[in-house]
């Protein structure tokens, strides 16, 4: 089983910036084949919904959701991605994130084993200070290895 | 978009279909999110990981769900959004996103609804499944 440093949960780790990118957002849309008007009209624009991924592969594997435990990839899966909006985000937007590991706790399953749920919590603060969006993941460190 | 006013509880979503998912579909999806992992598309690591090919993204599917809800509600009226993974989708398969409204109601000032959706594959299997709220107007 995995080390869990009970300490570190619900620590924020460090912060970092980034500005949203009208052309990102479009070659977003694109890649999930969403033709809607509204991420082509500057004016009108607001980032799709998962658009927020692009920021934590940018974070560097979702930076410190998993900074409280030190998990066997060979055995994870992402088993949850939960997206909480607050507020519109517009190209030219600088968001300021971070993260931390919400919650670490354990369950037995179906199969006997003991599974390890990690849940994972990033925060974006747009240019005026506020809030708009939690970007909240759950990986599952399985009692066995996982095929791919 | 729809508004408050049109719609009830168990409405449907119209239907998002994407036909024939291509590996030029993965590589997209993998530069667009800046997730490289290679067993989404390099055949030779998906295969060493004992996969028939390669596999499509998760959030690749909750894209196309995402799109389904927002055609729906409108983009900038999702207040939450969740998915969960259930079995993986390939090159080569139809991803029809479904859904409906499950409940309707007012809180904190704003006319909201909850709804469920779901990605399935020509097969049938359900890849991914999620649900929603979303404020409307009127």
């Amino acid at each position: 089983m995995a080390e869990i440093d009970r300490a570190r949960i619900g620590q924020w780790g460090p912060e970092s910036t980034m500005r949203i990118e009208l052309g990102k957002i479009r070659e977003f849309a694109r890649a999930v084949k969403d033709p809607n008007p509204i991420y082509f009209d500057e004016a009108r624009c607001v980032a799709p919904p998962t658009f927020l991924m692009t920021m934590a592969h940018w974070i560097g594997d979702l930076g410190e959701t998993r900074s409280a435990v030190k998990l066997d990839y060979r055995r994870l899966l992402h088993g949850e991605q939960e997206f909480e909006y607050r507020g519109p985000i517009r190209p030219g937007d600088v968001l300021t994130f971070r993260s931390r590991t919400k919650d670490v706790f354990e369950k037995t399953g179906k199969r006997g084993g003991t599974m390890l749920f990690v849940i994972g919590e990033t925060e974006f603060r747009n240019q005026r200070g506020e809030v708009v969006a939690y970007l909240r993941n759950t990986v599952i460190e399985t009692a066995g290895p996982v095929a791919g | 978009m729809v508004r408050f006013a049109d719609v009830h509880e168990g409405q449907e979503l119209p239907p998002v279909v994407v036909e024939r998912l291509t590996r030029t579909d993965l590589v997209r999806y993998a530069g667009a999110s800046g997730d490289f992992n290679p067993i989404h598309h390099d055949e030779e690591f998906a295969r060493a990981a004992g996969n028939p090919t390669v596999f499509a993204h998760g959030m690749l599917s909750a894209g196309f769900l995402a799109r389904c809800i927002t055609d729906f509600v409108g983009v900038g009226n999702l207040c939450r959004f969740k998915v969960r993974f259930a079995t993986r989708v390939w090159p080569g398969d139809t991803i029809t996103c479904s859904g409906r409204v499950t409940r309707k109601y007012e809180e904190a000032g704003e006319r909201r609804i909850d709804g469920e959706v779901v990605a399935r594959t020509q097969r049938g299997e359900v890849a991914v499944t999620g649900t929603f709220t979303a404020r409307l107007p009127g």
